[in-house]
């Protein structure tokens, strides 16, 4: 449902300005999304100040260089440091991104920083992706086959193997998915761009023989049709794929096997 | 997910905190001057039935159509019929798997803002 504004419980307060770090020259400001569970108070914005001087170049090098110097009790989840593990995606700077691989020199002014957009928010800068996880095993992320197992493997031509260039390399960040209006307004039915990816990844795979019961699954007003290519996914996506073109790819399926 | 039970987690700000960008904004553009063409589309209705009423109902639709006002929503209307039918034909472009590329995308998108900025002058001017 289409709803404008936050609900009561999380709307964002001012919260509390740390001090500046002594006899830095390059500080940089920002601010950071705080919601604690343990106190029951509704979320706010705290701002910080980082020595750039002394912190490495991309915004979760200042995300940790805050919880390690300034604030330990600020949360994020990250792993990789190098945008393969999806798990430091936030949205910095208005757009959806990964921590990791987000460069502080291309942001201008302050470095404003929430969490994924329009999910439930566990702790500070950490959503509830438990909706989004089951959305994307609902669309049978495997091989389905009939045929019986071959000796050694599935074999796949050069050509066949290319189509999935584009759709494998996703790392399920939620970042597409977290930045789609229609995500927002109707995400418990509709799949999302990330999910649907997915959907198309396997739909196309040669050597996949659940094509038809795929499309079948996807055929539903909400969970596929409530793209309205808006393009925000493909706009915001760290990787540089393209969900929008997957999905306009799914619907051009089953208008083709429809005459 | 509003209508995913959140429990008494805070919903993360969206709208409040997305920066628009150009896809997002004609994309959005597109149903508000769907939505908004169902009111001249309803005065134009309205003058045409007046016409067949009789001159004295005519001369009241007139009034109100020609005055300043609905000058004013006439040329919006204008404006807004030029770019839904140009968006309407970006959604055909894309219907077909082409044009999704971002910087295509965003070049369509240009290309509707200006399209129909210039279509409703050249009405404007011509009608």
């Amino acid at each position: 449902m289409v709803e404008l504004t936050l609900p009561k419980d999380s709307v964002i307060k001012t919260g509390k300005t740390w001090p500046k770090p002594d006899g830095a020259t390059n500080v940089r400001k920002f601010q950071i999304y705080r919601w604690d569970p343990d106190t029951g108070e509704n979320p706010r914005v705290d701002t910080y100040f980082v020595d750039l001087d002394t912190c490495g170049p991309m915004v979760l090098d200042a995300l940790i260089k805050i919880k390690n110097e300034i604030d330990p009790t600020l949360t994020f989840r990250r792993s990789c440091r190098e945008g393969i593990c999806g798990s430091c995606a936030m949205n910095i700077d208005g757009t959806n991104t990964l921590a990791c691989t987000r460069g502080m020199d291309e942001i201008k002014g302050t470095v404003k920083i929430y969490p994924l957009p329009h999910m439930p928010v566990v702790k500070d800068l950490i959503p509830d992706l438990t909706h989004f996880y089951a959305q994307h095993a609902s669309i049978m992320p495997w091989l389905e086959t009939e045929s019986n197992e071959p000796v050694k493997e599935w074999r796949q031509s050069p050509e066949d193997r290319k189509k999935l260039d584009g759709l494998y390399e996703c790392i399920m960040c939620a970042s597409c998915s977290t930045a789609c209006p229609s995500y927002w307004w109707n995400g418990d039915k509709y799949l999302g761009p990330a999910a649907l990816l997915h959907a198309y990844r396997w739909i196309i795979d040669s050597r996949d023989e659940a094509t038809g019961e795929r499309l079948d699954q996807l055929e539903d007003p909400f969970k596929l049709y409530r793209c309205h290519t808006i393009m925000n996914c493909t706009k915001t996506c760290p990787k540089g794929l393209n969900p929008a073109k997957a999905i306009a790819s799914i619907k051009k399926m089953m208008v083709d096997r429809a005459i | 997910m509003a209508d995913v039970n959140r429990g008494n987690r805070p919903l993360s700000p969206h709208l409040q905190v997305y920066r628009p960008q150009l896809t997002s904004v004609t994309s959005i553009f597109t149903r508000i001057t769907g939505n908004a063409l169902i009111v001249g589309a309803i005065l134009v209705v309205w003058w045409f039935i007046a016409a067949a009423k009789g001159p004295e109902a005519f001369a009241r639709a007139d009034w109100v159509l020609t005055s300043y006002l609905g000058d004013l929503v006439m040329f919006l209307s204008a404006w807004a019929l030029w770019y839904h039918t140009l968006a309407g034909i970006r959604h055909l472009i894309w219907d077909t798997g082409r044009g999704l590329a971002i910087e295509t995308a965003e070049k369509l998108g240009l290309a509707i803002i200006a399209g129909s900025a210039i279509l409703t002058i050249l009405t404007v001017i011509i009608v």
